[in-house]
């Protein structure tokens, strides 16, 4: 990494930084942490602007424009108080869109955590083809998932799709997935799960990493040497914490999903499998309903905050455990 | 893990059990790959045939790459991506690394301030912020630019914490040294910490170009023109105009889309294993 | 109780040789320490015997019974850590109930919520209970049982992973480095406890550990380790005073034994460091020796003369009632390090030229392979034979 031209000059910065003359009244030390802290400053004066510009000022403006009944382009507003709120838990779309959100972490946190779980103790009870398997899982993860979603379409084509082949050739029932009001949202539910399943696992399998050793070898020792003992003693509980941080790290990402919607299903049949992030993006930058939109996402910051929250308190508690 | 202990070596039933079950998981992980890269090189003949093999009975790759090529500015699109995402990336380490360095090696009233605000960025979701980002984007009439795609990430929460971190790790001797040998705080900065930090910045580098190749929401909102859409953006509007009757095409589309990350993925397993999940503890 | 037989054990990590053919034999009840520096292999013979590591070759028996294959629970041993290695998430009465659960109750009565219904189940736990209650007591950490380890200081975790051991009357108790995490005050009290534990329960102990005054302080005798392979197995006191090889008499002892090259002279006589020194060595003249004299073997000289060493003071260590004393003697790089009392050398000052004399029966000899060279007059006495590869 090369140091921005202007600054690297060494020479230059040093008379900014350390050369402030400060009243000669000032002792030797305070004039000392009076020039680390203008040269803290300065060394941090971009990041803090960029920070309040890009993340502090919006999310003032967030709730400030869900206050209004503003509309993207209007020449006026006005403040209108809760109504946005009040207007947005009315709206059956918006409900029909928060119920499809839970359903949908419902289904992803369980599905990811549980297969992520089994897949990593299954890897990490031999030696062989560690990373191999542990690169195969994890592909889904970073492959991008607008392309990926189309790979799905095609797979779960009504007529030509491997899915209906597959399922015909076995003599099962096929469907429509995307189409169907019943299916679309747990297809994408599966979607969900698939990609976001390696992620977990290699969350599991760094907190498998880190038990020590001198437990299982305690475990031997005092007898707790079959597979399910050894587990039950030792693994799970050593997983507690690892596996909480797991489930609320998945349970946000689920939360944010967003590309497939847009890709697959542009939230129906009907609302079938409309979500937070697709409404809050339709209703401020297809609808322009800037207000409404603005109200959507504080519901949704308030939602992804607290999981966080929640997340935090359960890292504290970690710390208790050793 | 002690390779000899009795009790954790899989019995050969066991481990042959356990072989089984992770091909099987893997295999069905990687079906829509396969999938995908078995369209891309199909005729359409053969795709809307009801029936399925892996293999092309005619190999109908070049057609279809070649479409996908040609028919749609799909270089173009991987390169808005490449230079946004390098941008991004160069204008986010500028920006943290001597602010992470501040907080962690200097002593200034309103650090802990500062340290706060980012955790709290850390914690705020982009997509709720792009309404308004969306506005000053447009009060700047920066809409539909590159820099519309750009400015959201010019500082990250998360990058500025993880090389925090890192910097925090380096022995506070080494920054004393360097300041009698003369050097400037800045000069710290870049020839010392930054360098010495070397695993974070490629961590962080790897988590930021991942995010930002694959990003959908935030250039959806941004620009409009084709000729600035990224990969993500690009495929999908590909996708909306085909209306699913080329499919080879944009197969074909969809895996190059994927491919760069997937080799270089394929290429530093542990790294990007490292980059992606480090940003857990987000 | 058990007596422990180990034969010609070998273990290697790909080409690293780890063991190479370590025999040993210890008695019911004996407290034996293995004593040796990090990477010397001792901590591998005990996992070994635990049965957490298997051997490349050779056997093992415990109390008479061959225990190859056998897994850890069946061996009858128990073992506390160097970590401890307790069960963070269970509490301090669970932690010790949980070697008897394993062993008294069935997989059935162990399951969740369905174990508690089976009939058995509530009376053996009830069981256990008192059992773990009184070997708690006993160890003073009964007031602790509900507590969890995190909660504990290390002193009292070390007394929970000693009771974990002690609670299903192991045959033989494993430990290894067991007081490496405490601090130096805590390290002694828990010494003086482990050695009343022994005492009172009389099984064997076999302890593992790099520092010498815990293997001294504690041990019924002392096996010193060192790259695999074990140099003498002796009495604390013979470990000391009568080391078989040169590798042990440096690695016993502090300060470090002084070792001086001399060559003999005639019979009788041993030319070392400009001096002379009468000791009958087993070697003819001209032979080249080295001579091993621990620092408290040497006393003040008024002048030199025969068996006196003369040097310059290079510096001193006051140590309260003694001084170290490091002497540059002529031809020779290393100083030579000699502890002398306090009160009877009272005006050194660096730079001074100072007359030690030697008292010949406290010279070691060892010959240029590192064997001991014993002096003519004990000869005669028989010194404990290593136990080496093969014999």
């Amino acid at each position: 990494m090369s140091a921005p031209l202007s600054l690297s000059d060494t020479s230059e910065e040093e008379s900014a930084t350390r050369g402030v003359r400060i009243s000669s009244a000032a002792s030797p030390a305070r004039r000392r942490a009076l020039a680390e802290a203008l040269a803290a400053w300065t060394l941090a004066g971009p990041a803090v602007f960029f920070l309040l510009v890009l993340f502090f000022l919006p999310v003032l403006g967030v709730f400030v424009i869900a206050l209004t009944d503003w509309q993207f382009g209007a020449r006026s507003l006005s403040f209108i108080g809760l109504a946005n709120f009040r207007q947005v838990f009315a709206d059956a779309v918006f409900r029909a869109s928060l119920l499809n959100t839970v359903v949908y972490v419902l289904i992803v946190v369980p599905g990811t955590v549980i297969l992520a779980l089994l897949i990593a103790l299954l890897i990490e009870s031999g030696k062989s083809c560690r990373s191999f398997y542990r690169a195969v899982h994890f592909l889904p993860f970073m492959a991008t998932l607008t392309a990926m979603a189309i790979a799905w379409e095609a797979l779960l084509h009504p007529t030509i799709g491997l899915v209906n082949q597959a399922l015909a050739g076995l003599g099962l029932p096929t469907a429509n997935w995307l189409r169907d009001e019943n299916t679309a949202l747990p297809v994408l539910a599966v979607i969900g799960i698939w990609q976001n399943l390696g992620y977990a696992m290699v969350l599991f399998l760094a907190g498998l990493k880190g038990i020590p050793q001198d437990l299982y070898d305690a475990a031997d020792v005092d007898g707790a040497d079959l597979w399910l003992d050894r587990l039950r003693t030792v693994t799970l509980p050593m997983l507690g914490p690892v596996s909480m941080f797991v489930v609320i790290v998945v349970a946000l990402r689920a939360f944010e999903s967003f590309d497939t919607v847009k890709v697959l299903t542009q939230g129906g049949p009907g609302h079938a499998s409309e979500v937070l992030l697709y409404t809050l993006y339709r209703e401020s930058f297809e609808y322009l309903r800037t207000g409404y939109g603005a109200a959507v996402a504080v519901v949704f910051l308030a939602i992804v905050v607290t999981l966080t929250l929640v997340q935090v308190r359960f890292m504290d508690r970690k710390v208790h455990y050793q | 893990m002690s390779a000899t202990t009795s009790t954790s070596r899989l019995s050969p039933p066991a481990a042959i059990l356990r072989h089984a079950v992770l091909l099987a998981t893997g295999a069905l992980i990687l079906v829509p790959f396969v999938w995908m890269a078995s369209l891309s090189v199909k005729p359409p003949g053969e795709i809307f045939r009801a029936s399925f093999s892996f293999w092309p009975a005619q190999f109908y790759g070049v057609e279809n790459y070649t479409k996908a090529m040609t028919e749609v500015p799909l270089p173009r699109y991987m390169g808005n991506g490449l230079v946004v995402c390098v941008l991004i990336l160069g204008v986010q380490i500028l920006v943290c690394a001597p602010c992470a360095y501040a907080l962690a090696k200097l002593h200034f009233l309103g650090r802990d301030l500062l340290f706060g605000l980012v955790l709290v960025g850390l914690l705020l979701p982009h997509q709720v912020l792009s309404l308004p980002l969306f506005i000053l984007g447009y009060q700047l009439g920066i809409l539909n630019t590159y820099a519309a795609l750009v400015f959201p990430y010019v500082v990250s929460p998360f990058g500025i914490f993880l090389f925090r971190q890192f910097f925090k790790t380096i022995p506070d001797d080494v920054v004393h040294a360097a300041r009698l040998d003369g050097l400037s705080e800045i000069a710290i900065v870049w020839k010392i910490m930054v360098p010495m930090a070397l695993p974070a910045v490629v961590a962080f580098s790897i988590f930021s170009v991942v995010s930002h190749w694959n990003d959908l929401f935030w250039p959806l909102i941004a620009v409009r023109d084709q000729s600035l859409m990224p990969p993500p953006l690009g495929i999908m509007a590909f996708k909306n105009e085909e209306a699913g009757n080329d499919y080879g095409p944009l197969m074909a589309a969809s895996t190059l889309v994927v491919l760069p990350l997937l080799i270089a993925f394929l290429a530093a397993q542990k790294w990007f294993v490292e980059g992606l999940t480090g940003g857990a503890v987000k | 109780m058990a007596s422990v037989l180990i034969d010609s054990i070998r273990k290697n990590y790909g080409t690293a040789s780890v063991l190479r053919g370590v025999s040993l034999s210890i008695a019911d009840g004996e407290f034996l320490t293995l004593l040796g520096p990090s990477g010397c292999g001792k901590s591998t013979l005990l996992r070994i015997l635990a049965g957490l590591e298997a051997q490349d070759a050779g056997s093992l028996s415990i109390g008479g019974r061959a225990v190859e294959g056998l897994r850890p629970k069946l061996r009858d041993v128990a073992m506390v850590f160097q970590s401890y290695a307790l069960y963070p998430h269970m509490t301090v009465a669970s932690n010790m109930a949980l070697p008897l659960r394993m062993r008294r109750l069935s997989v059935f009565q162990r399951l969740p919520l369905l174990g508690h219904l089976l009939p058995a189940t509530a009376r053996i736990a009830a069981e256990i209970d008192v059992e773990v209650t009184r070997t708690a007591k006993s160890l003073g950490i009964g007031h602790l049982l509900a507590r969890k380890p995190g909660q504990l200081s290390g002193g009292q975790r070390q007394r929970v992973a000693v009771g974990r051991a002690m609670v299903r009357h192991p045959a033989v108790f494993l430990m290894d480095e067991p007081l490496s995490n405490l601090d130096a005050k805590l390290r002694v009290q828990m010494r003086a406890e482990i050695k009343e534990l022994h005492q009172r329960l009389g099984v064997t102990f076999l302890y593992v550990t790099h520092d010498q005054a815990e293997a001294m302080t504690l041990s019924d005798r002392v096996a010193v380790m060192l790259d695999g392979e074990l140099l003498q197995v002796a009495p604390p006191q013979d470990i000391y005073a009568d080391p078989d090889d040169r590798r042990v008499a440096e690695f016993i002892g502090s300060p470090k034994i002084n070792m001086l090259e001399g060559v003999v002279r005639e019979r009788g006589l041993i030319d070392v460091a400009g001096a002379t020194i009468t000791i009958e060595a087993d070697a003819p003249a001209g032979a080249h020796l080295t001579l091993g004299i621990r620092p408290e073997a040497f006393h003040l000289a008024d002048h030199g003369g025969q068996g006196v060493l003369t040097g310059s003071v290079r510096m001193i260590e006051h140590m309260g009632s003694d001084l170290f004393v490091h002497l540059d003697l002529a031809g020779i790089d290393q100083p030579l390090i000699a502890r002398l009392l306090a009160e009877r050398a009272p005006h050194i000052a660096p730079g001074q030229t100072l007359h030690v004399g030697v008292r010949p029966d406290r010279v070691l000899l060892f010959a240029r392979d590192g064997r001991r060279l014993h002096r003519q007059a004990e000869s005669g006495r028989a010194s404990v034979t290593p136990i080496r590869e093969g014999a």
